[in-house]
């Protein structure tokens, strides 16, 4: 990286303009992730409409601070009310609520919000130093090497962390098939489009994704019937008493879920949810006192809370490098990059490095401003738990209304909101998991290309795919994913032991 | 609203079917053996193959779920007919906002949805129109967005 480069990327973060959006984005996030029922994602989706008028720079700085602060704030329900504010805190909901009733609520949201910045910045520091090395190797790839990249992230979408493989594997094929519709593909075929003009040119991403996170979750609470909730304490003292005691007492867990984090972010289809409970789960079992988890113990909070922001940074590695998302947020994001012509791939780290340092940056300022405006919002939480959710539900809904007609001025927009939103519902209660059918969605056209054009250079020959040497890495990785899941059932039966769940 | 694994995978199955025959249509490229119809076809091959084991899964085991089961929100009037309220809300803005105009709709659906959720009836109205106006106010001032005057074309502002 460059002086000049660095220079030019401090410029573009450092802009009045730029720092208004990131300090605006941060409250946004804070106060989405503060309240139950909105996630972190929906909070992306919601951004995206305005996002769309601003130059590429401050919409990625809006989407990352965003996002960022809404996963720490989902902490803060969760030690206040039970429940937590977005999925990614509902691995340690219990361990911070019990902390509150032990009168140790400073404790458990101090330490959700130190070592979730802690996590954040550890998770930014490798993708600083891990992304452009990644993006030197992935200029050397070719279509084959796409096509298993995909193809291998795509997989590990669907076999890492779904109940149902099987129901993962439809929702897959559904988000891939959808991405066939319209004209755009190497053949330049309208595909699907029922006749219907506004379908010539495929799904437009950002309805899409509105009504898939947004609608469908207000359609959720609409039908919530859970009693409401309340708020265990009044009173949140000095929540930064005891941090550096903490500190000096769990580096290795936090150490830990940091890196465990960035690794699962990296990992395409799970995100910070999927982190924070396999961290929990992991703190738990290396834990000198496993007995005190669920009865008030920091130290699975300090191992997970850093996990699930350490895994945000980790989702864009992927993203940036290869185009490729690491959870459904990067996924919402890489169709604005595609939008702001900034299209993923190792050339942006040629064609437009200051802006990926600018990023990076961003990502650095994101979790240090984190500290004092989380401080503030915990301050201010228990006015915020009590703000309407009658009249705030409704004016999201117009928001989604709205923002999915400024993407062409039509009310296609909404038509899209609306079908997926409730398809996103219904999918969800039959227990299919939406985010394999926005990864499919999003890389189905990627992988077609590049499928298409390996066969027409290989002339019709799938074995190229296997032969060049990086692909048939790729593939091999690509088949132990897939055949994980039968070879452990084969060697359970070989050893004789009855079939769980067959 | 839970279906039986075997109902859906019955609908996706026809799915699959009926893009398999779908692409069958579609041209070839002439001097090349792979067309627009490959990708699509072998997806949906692979959908089909999905659906069929979905459908032995929904018809096999002692547990067998019911054809379609109802969730407790369905059996609750009040949470179905929010959820009603909710997509009609959005059908209405679908099928009238061009005409009416955004600022009335909008506070039509707003209303509309403020009542089903039981916000205090004196606040319904205020709160409506404040909101709509001020959601009109950012995207049509300020993002210029060309949100549709309908029937207040006389009177924009």
């Amino acid at each position: 990286m460059t002086y000049a480069v660095m220079m030019q990327a401090i410029g573009l973060v450092f802009d009045p303009y730029v720092l208004l959006v990131i300090f605006c984005s941060a409250l946004f996030g804070l106060f989405v992730g503060c309240i139950p029922g909105l996630t972190a994602t929906m909070a992306t989706a919601l951004l995206v409409p305005i996002t769309f008028f601003m130059p590429p720079v401050p919409a990625v700085a809006a989407i990352v601070t965003a996002t960022a602060m809404a996963i720490f704030s989902g902490d803060i329900p969760g030690a206040l009310l039970r429940i937590p504010g977005t999925p990614a805190s509902a691995a340690y909901t219990d361990e911070s609520y019990q902390m509150t009733l032990k009168g140790q609520a400073e404790m458990a949201l101090g330490a959700g919000l130190v070592f979730s910045a802690i996590g954040g910045l550890f998770g930014t520091i490798v993708m600083i130093f891990f992304s452009p090395a990644l993006a030197d190797v992935a200029l050397k790839f070719s279509s084959f090497e796409y096509f298993w990249l995909v193809v291998l992230g795509l997989a590990g979408a669907v076999f890492i962390g779904n109940s149902s493989i099987l129901k993962a594997s439809i929702s897959l094929l559904l988000g891939l098939l959808i991405a066939c519709i319209g004209l755009e593909n190497p053949a330049g075929h309208p595909r699907f489009t029922m006749g219907l003009e506004q379908l010539m040119s495929g799904v437009e991403l950002i309805p899409m994704m509105v009504g898939m996170f947004a609608v469908s979750e207000l359609l959720r609470y609409i039908t919530n019937m859970d009693p409401p909730a309340i708020i265990a304490t009044e009173k949140v003292g000095n929540i930064f008493s005891g941090m550096w005691g903490l500190l000096k007492k769990y580096p290795w867990p936090l150490v830990r879920g940091s890196a465990l984090g960035t690794i699962i972010g990296i990992q395409p289809g799970s995100g910070a949810d999927m982190a924070s409970w396999m961290s929990y789960a992991m703190s738990k079992k290396f834990s000198k006192e496993p007995e005190k988890f669920g009865t008030g113990h920091v130290e699975g909070i300090v191992e997970s809370g850093a996990a699930n922001n350490s895994s945000l940074a980790g989702a864009w590695i992927p993203a940036i490098v290869f185009g490729i998302p690491g959870d459904s947020i990067t996924a919402i994001a890489i169709g604005v990059l595609y939008l702001k012509n900034m299209n993923p791939g190792p050339m942006i780290f040629v064609n437009n490095p200051e802006n990926i340092y600018a990023i990076f940056l961003v990502f650095i300022l994101a979790n240090i401003i984190m500290i004092p405006l989380g401080w503030l919002t915990v301050r201010v939480a228990t006015k915020i738990l009590r703000v309407a959710r009658n009249l705030l539900m409704p004016t999201i809904l117009l928001f989604c209304i709205v923002g999915s007609f400024a993407i062409n001025n039509s009310v296609w927009g909404v038509v899209l909101i609306l079908f997926f939103g409730v398809a996103a519902f219904v999918l969800e209660e039959n227990g299919f998991p939406v985010a394999p059918a926005i990864l499919g969605v999003v890389l189905g056209t990627m992988m077609e290309e590049n499928f298409v054009t390996s066969m027409i250079k290989s002339d019709g020959d799938p074995l190229v795919f296997f032969t060049r040497p990086i692909a048939m890495w790729l593939a091999a990785g690509t088949f132990i994913i897939l055949l994980w899941p039968v070879g452990a059932w084969l060697v359970q039966r070989l050893r004789g032991k009855p079939a769980v769940g067959a | 609203m839970k279906f039986n694994d075997a109902i859906s995978g019955a609908a996706l199955l026809a799915l699959a079917l009926a893009i398999l025959f779908n692409v069958s249509s579609f041209p070839n490229i002439p001097g090349q053996n792979i067309g627009p119809s490959a990708f699509p076809g072998l997806l949906a091959l692979l959908l089909a193959g999905c659906a069929i084991a979905l459908i032995f899964k929904g018809l096999r085991g002692q547990n067998r779920q019911p054809w379609l089961a109802f969730g407790a929100w369905m059996k609750s009037w009040f949470h179905l007919r929010n959820f009603l309220i909710t997509v009609g809300c959005l059908l209405f803005y679908i099928l009238v906002s061009t005409g009416l105009g955004f600022i009335l709709t909008a506070i039509l659906v707003l209303c509309a949805m403020f009542w089903a959720l039981e916000v205090k009836p004196k606040l319904i109205v205020p709160v409506a129109v404040v909101v709509t106006l001020v959601v009109h106010t950012i995207f049509y001032k300020g993002l210029r967005v060309p949100l549709p005057w309908g029937i207040m074309l006389p009177i924009q502002w």
